[in-house]
């Protein structure tokens, strides 16, 4: 097998007819990661061990029983996860110093599901420490790298879970996203990234970053695999409250569908076409729209009056739910000492302290709130006139390492085209739309909360007809 | 706009260095400035968001359910003595 050229798809086929085993499969993987994450870091962990156990358990599955295919969705399949995500007995840091040995004693209800599905679970990836920012470069563990160019960033906070799963040093990677996380590594590295509705898949275990913002995603190649993942990890929890009781759909079904994107209403935000935004990739975005066009969809222009207000409104609130949320880490229960956060959490915990302190919620906390309450409204409006917006993901191409380090405002704004959606608890997919040379390019599939289902079809619809997945990173 | 750091930082429970107190002294005054922005928005009739789902009232039955064993409790512990976590002293003698 060649896992240059393998999805989650196929990988289920040949294992299922017997090409090649789960351990030999997950051993091409482990070979791949020894050979380039040196210069990749895009994992903090890497459970050679555990991994070909588990392998191997799942290859005595397969040899004695016909139909676990039906019954363990995702059995065999290698990732990565997330170091936020509770993985049982194996260490989880948070992408920071100050966990950086601790070992957590069960798993989030997302872990359990996907291990439930069978999956082969070969490391912990590189991320934004507790995922704070947007290009990776914010691990107090150093830095991952672009594979399509080294000497950029691969987005983030998801860093390691997009450039694990770029450069195949695994099959699909889990991720979280509470202001750009899963979709703008995704738009990054040329891969399919969902941040799903609000409440969607549960939080339950994942270390918290903002309780009303996170949400549970992945990354992924194509979008059946993104499809056939979110079947798993998507439903009601009982160990978290935000989750709905909301029936989770066959995805995967959806796509095969024959129903086309004729009359699909397709909205075109003007506030997300603005200057400043770079030329190359707004025509791409634009070129994708009138690919859909072709197909037979109705393009048409609507307004979401309050983008310009989402990055205030995002980093007042967020770092306000950041600030409550990393006081339990005081170095008594487990972890080290608190002086020893990084540059970022410390410059978080700052800002969301002083926006609650008294004298200053009124003016900073509340009025974000009631922001956040008319960006939401935004959203409400525009999917009365249309089924999905198209935008683009992120305003630049990847920058350099280093580009934007020194600037952290500079640094927020790479988030303006995807915070807004976070606000407003909404799902989004990043779907791949071309390349800028060697650089890959990244649009947003964006629809109204729980219709995970039509994104799915749309985007599947637009990638069978481009195929932008099967340009690899030369690495 | 000038912000009284070592206050944020007792509130906030994080020990700084005179660096990073000058430091965040620095960029917080104009992080918040960009905020401002917002004062253009008149919400005197607008309902704050706290939650964006529909869901109030989420209980479960009041009932004892499996937990971790002490010793996984305490296994992350820095500290610890007689099965229990070890704290600084709070009180002088």
């Amino acid at each position: 097998m060649d896992i240059n050229n393998i999805t989650i798809k196929n990988a289920l086929e040949g294992l299922k007819n017997k090409d090649f085993s789960s351990e030999e499969l997950t051993s091409k993987y482990l070979e791949r990661i020894k050979k380039i994450d040196k210069e990749l870091n895009a994992f903090i962990t890497v459970d050679e061990e555990g991994a070909l156990n588990q392998a191997k358990k799942v290859d005595e599955l397969i040899q004695s029983d016909e139909d676990i295919f039906e019954e363990k969705k995702l059995i065999g399949i290698p990732f990565g996860f997330k170091d936020l995500y509770s993985t049982k007995d194996l260490k989880t840091t948070a992408g920071s110093k100050i966990i950086d040995n601790y070992i957590p004693p069960y798993d989030a209800t997302a872990t359990k599901k996907l291990k439930d599905a069978g999956v082969v679970i070969i490391g912990k990836t590189n991320e934004d420490a507790w995922g704070h920012g947007s290009s990776g470069e914010n691990s107090d563990l150093g830095p991952t790298r672009n594979p399509y160019d080294l000497t950029r960033v691969p987005g983030g906070s998801s860093s390691g879970s997009a450039a694990a799963v770029a450069a195949n040093e695994c099959l699909a990677a889990t991720g979280t996203d509470t202001g750009s996380s899963v979709r703008l590594p995704a738009a990054f590295c040329n891969l399919v990234g969902l941040k799903p509705t609000y409440g969607r898949v549960s939080r339950y275990g994942i270390i918290s970053m903002a309780s009303s913002f996170d949400t549970i995603g992945h990354i992924t190649k194509t979008v059946y695999d993104n499809a056939k993942i979110l079947e798993v990890t998507a439903g009601r929890d009982e160990f978290d409250s935000t989750t709905p009781d909301i029936p989770v759909p066959c995805y995967t079904t959806a796509l095969n569908e024959n129903q086309g994107i004729k009359g699909l209403r397709i909205g075109i935000s003007k506030e997300y076409y603005i200057e400043g935004v770079d030329k190359d990739v707004e025509s791409l975005t634009l070129k994708a729209v009138k690919h859909f066009e072709s197909m037979g969809a109705v393009v048409k222009n609507v307004s979401l009056p309050h983008t310009g207000y989402a990055m205030s409104c995002y980093y007042i609130l967020v770092p306000a739910e950041i600030s409550s949320n990393l006081a339990r880490f005081d170095g008594i229960r487990f972890g080290k000492t608190r002086d020893q956060f990084g540059n970022e959490a410390k410059r978080r915990i700052m800002l969301g302290t002083y926006v609650l302190s008294s004298g200053y919620y009124d003016a900073y906390y509340e009025k974000a709130a009631k922001v956040r309450t008319l960006i939401k409204q935004d959203f409400e409006n525009v999917f009365k006139e249309v089924d999905v917006l198209i935008v683009p993901s992120s305003p630049t191409l990847p920058f350099k390492i280093g580009e934007k380090t020194d600037d952290p405002l500079q640094m927020y704004l790479s988030d303006i085209f995807m915070c807004p959606i976070n606000i407003a608890g909404i799902p989004s997919l990043n779907v791949p739309c071309g390349f800028v040379e060697s650089l890959p390019v990244g649009m947003q599939i964006i629809g109204p909360q729980f219709s995970e289902e039509l994104l799915y079809k749309v985007a599947y619809k637009y990638e069978q007809e481009t195929e932008y997945y099967k340009i690899q990173p030369k690495i | 706009m000038k912000i009284d750091i070592k206050h944020v930082a007792k509130l906030a429970n994080l020990p700084l260095t005179p660096e990073e107190e000058e430091k965040y002294g620095k960029e917080l005054p104009k992080i918040l400035d960009y905020f401002n922005k917002l004062n253009e928005l008149d919400t005197q009739n607008v309902e704050p968001t706290f939650s964006v789902i529909d869901l109030s009232n989420v209980m479960r039955n009041d009932e004892v359910l499996p937990s971790l064993s002490q010793d996984e409790a305490l296994k992350n512990a820095p500290k610890k003595e007689n099965g229990l976590i070890k704290v600084e002293t709070i009180f002088k003698k």
